[in-house]
């Protein structure tokens, strides 16, 4: 098309994209978007709080509530953190995983939502190996739906953690966010991100905080259009050049380190490589994370990692249980977080920590 | 047969350069006669449709739809689905060869076009180009053309293989057939597991689906020409179909510029929507091609208005609802249309973008009958067919996909503010389609 026919055509009148009409129930967690800072603030206040508290008593605060966990991928710590978090303030959990239930039938994700509704859930945790999939289970069951990892796409929950993670070692004592509260903190995340929905949901959220998010791995893992996945800017407010201030791609790992306050490792998701051939020596060499390296170029910033960590691949054991890691404080904050997610799903009223 | 006056209507033939004030008569299925308003000389006794204040014209032509017979009765049967097409205006569908079984036989062409279907309007199959639409061993086309076959596609399945298409093209131009390509290079699909459900780019990184890349199309397109190129003295003739990528159409429309019988069509869905249209996972946004850029999206506009488009066509492809009440990746590809192309055309082309009217209807029908070489549709002139277009061109609606005739819903288009009401549809003299009057 030629310029001057390109300009007529931005002139043209075009449809709209329709406005989006999700979370369908203020209680949803299913985007880190889905927060505003007020709804953020509320979580990390709440979370603090909730931590705090006597277990005796907070026991009291959903007692006997039910929370169905419905689990289509194999979990660890997010559906065991979930849980202790749910049972922590005396709900009633309900475990449904892939491997022992009607979905081995072949039963769908509405008709699985719907019969949990029917027994009685109040809030479904779900996670999925399909991206999308809690977007169908809230739209279908309309009950709070909060999601615990969906495909590529995004863990909400583990980029609050991580949230909680850097703020108290980079901001001890900051109570509540605003947009300036991580100004002048850059935090890379290498590896595989093209798979990683920790990536998607860390890039939606620090970023909002005033955070710069430096993206790091080889082009088979982190295409260079990932640079325009952020939480984005309004178009009025957009330069000539579409994409985010707050997240640039830098491939080279030690340059990155360099600029890192905080360093997220990734692991190879060989399970979503889909016939991908990738070098795993010249990977480490590139992007393994080891003691001299990070002595090097990074020797004050914190390394997390959200698990499973495969050590000695993108990360040494050294590196992994040394002094720099707080990826055992990110587990620990895991409960914390999900503790004030799931008591917001069950007392969120209308209009009350929805995105502004 | 009874005869059909259709009077005082403003009739516009793109094909035959009318743009007047007539009354037509319409008798044994044929044109009769046309005349001034109140002038023709053979209507006693004939039935009378008052058009004043409509729009007359040639009824419209889709050359893409998927009615889902034989096989999956419950997405769409041939009834049904030319039941929608007549809502829309359309008094001939050409019909894809995915069925099950594929229709790549003369026996399966044939019954497609059975009476015993209860088709309201004429159903023309494409046949399948290869055995089974496997891409492997080309079918016998003269016989499927003597069958009613009108073109030849494996659409949904791109013939890979540049020996068989090469060979696709030059039988098919030996019998006067066109060749359909749905162009889009599966091997270039990222990852084994061929798993892509929407456009690459920063919209399919953003949502974590895997991405289907324009050059899928584009190279596809490409090869296509280059065989075309090497088969010109056979005047071998390939039509793109459903075009949604600014590459696919630099590249037909630098074919044209080269003398070639490259010819394409694209569906309302690529010149209105984009990516950005799948939102959160809107399985009814999920088609095969795929919602495109913006870029790309102009770039359909751009081609549609400067002519090098040759079709609207709706690839409309009904799928139950249960089907795409699923998570997206697990949604099958496909959304109706036949009910809405009309409406949003007339929306969208004409009125908000300035397209002449007879322009956009010759796109609708005198166009793709030439492509399909419907002899006697297309056109209203005296003597052909009498399938026959009658609406409101003012008359806004919105549209409901509840009310659909067809047996299933998955559009996009569910509440969108549609131009140019139906009145009647008209096919081969007889009364297909007529909207209920208060």
């Amino acid at each position: 098309m030629s310029p001057t026919a390109a300009k007529a055509r931005r002139l043209l009148h075009l449809p709209p994209v329709a406005a989006l009409p999700f979370p369908y129930h203020p209680g949803s967690l299913l985007s880190a978007s889905d927060l505003s800072l007020d709804g953020l603030n509320h979580i990390l206040t709440r979370a603090t709080a909730l931590e705090n508290l006597d277990p005796l008593v907070r026991d009291r605060i959903l007692a006997k509530r039910r929370v169905a966990l419905l689990f289509y991928e194999s979990s660890t710590r997010t559906r065991t953190s979930f849980e202790l978090a749910a049972k922590g303030l005396g709900a009633d959990t309900t475990l449904v995983s892939s491997l022992s239930s009607s979905i081995e039938k072949g039963e769908s994700l509405k008709d699985t939502g719907l019969t949990l509704r029917a027994l009685g859930a109040e809030t479904i945790i779900v996670r999925s190996n399909f991206s999308g999939a809690p977007w169908l289970l809230e739209a279908e069951t309309r009950l709070p739906v909060l999601n615990a990892g969906d495909g590529m796409h995004e863990h909400p929950t583990q980029a609050l953690l991580d949230l909680r993670t850097i703020l108290a070692r980079l901001r001890p004592g900051v109570e509540t966010v605003t947009a300036e509260t991580l100004a002048g903190v850059t935090v890379s995340i290498v590896g595989d991100i093209l798979h990683s929905r920790v990536a998607r949901s860390n890039m939606l959220l620090l970023p909002r905080l005033g955070a710069r998010v430096l993206l790091c791995g080889p082009k088979e893992l982190l295409p260079d259009l990932a640079a325009q996945a952020g939480p984005g800017i309004p178009p009025q407010q957009q330069g000539p050049v579409a994409g985010d201030p707050g997240i640039a791609i830098e491939r080279d790992f030690d340059a990155a380190l360099r600029q890192s306050q905080a360093v997220m490792m990734l692991r190879i998701q060989a399970e979503r490589l889909a016939g991908q051939q990738l070098d795993l020596e010249e990977y480490k060499a590139s992007y393994q994370l080891t003691g001299p390296r990070l002595a090097a170029h990074a020797p004050s910033a914190i390394v997390l990692h959200p698990g499973p960590i495969i050590r000695g691949l993108e990360v040494t054991a050294g590196v992994a249980d040394g002094p720099q890691s707080v990826i055992l404080e990110q587990v620990k904050n895991g409960v914390a977080i999900r503790m004030a997610v799931v008591e917001r799903a069950l007392t969120a009223k209308a209009n009350q920590g929805g995105r502004a | 047969m009874t005869a059909l006056v259709i009077r005082s209507g403003h009739l516009i033939d793109p094909a035959a350069g009318v743009d007047l004030l007539k009354d037509i008569l319409l008798k044994d299925g044929r044109v009769a006669e046309i005349a001034a308003p109140g002038k023709l000389k053979q209507a006693n006794g004939a039935e009378v449709l008052d058009a004043s204040g409509l729009i007359v014209a040639p009824g419209l032509i889709d050359m893409h739809v998927h009615l889902r017979e034989p096989g999956q009765g419950y997405k769409e049967t041939i009834a049904s689905g030319t039941a929608a097409a007549a809502v829309g205006g359309f008094t001939s569908v050409a019909a894809m060869p995915n069925t099950f079984p594929v229709n790549d036989s003369p026996e399966i062409t044939r019954w497609m076009q059975d009476p015993e279907r209860g088709a309201a309007i004429r159903v023309f199959p494409v046949a399948a180009a290869t055995r089974g639409s496997k891409g492997e061993t080309v079918n016998d086309f003269a016989a499927l053309k003597s069958a009613g076959a009108v073109a030849v596609s494996d659409d949904g399945q791109p013939i890979l293989k540049d020996s068989v298409m090469r060979e696709t093209l030059a039988a098919a131009a030996r019998v006067g057939l066109s060749v359909i390509q749905h162009a889009e290079d599966t091997r270039l699909m990222q990852g084994a597991g061929g798993n892509a459900s929407m456009n690459l780019g920063p919209v399919s990184f953003k949502l974590g689906l895997r991405g289907m890349p324009p050059e899928a199309e584009s190279g596809m397109v490409e090869r296509d020409i280059r065989l075309v190129t090497e088969l010109r003295d056979a005047r071998a003739h390939l039509h793109v179909a459903h075009t949604s990528t600014a590459a696919a159409l630099a590249a037909v429309r630098q074919a044209r510029r080269n003398g070639l019988r490259v010819t394409c069509e694209v569906t309302p869905h690529h010149f209105l929507l984009t990516e950005e249209h799948v939102g959160l996972y809107n399985t009814n946004a999920k088609m095969n091609p795929p919602l495109r850029s913006a870029a790309d999206r102009d770039a359909m506009i751009e081609a549609i208005l400067d002519g090098v488009v040759d079709s609207i066509a709706t690839d409309h492809a009904p799928h139950a609802v249960h089907e795409k009440e699923v998570e997206f990746e697990n949604a099958p590809n496909g959304i109706t249309g036949l009910e809405t192309a009309l409406g949003l055309c007339l929306r969208w082309l004409h009125t908000e973008w300035k397209m002449p009217l007879g322009r956009v209807l010759s796109l609708l029908s005198a166009q793709p009958a030439a492509l399909l070489g419907l002899k006697g549709r297309g056109t209203l002139t005296v003597g052909s067919f009498a399938d026959v277009v009658v609406f409101d061109p003012k008359a806004e609606w919105t549209y409901n996909a509840r009310e659909t005739k067809s047996k299933s819903r998955n559009t996009p288009f569910d509440g969108w503010t549609m131009q140019g009401k139906v009145r009647w549809t008209i096919s081969e003299g007889r009364v297909a389609y007529s909207a209920e009057t208060t």
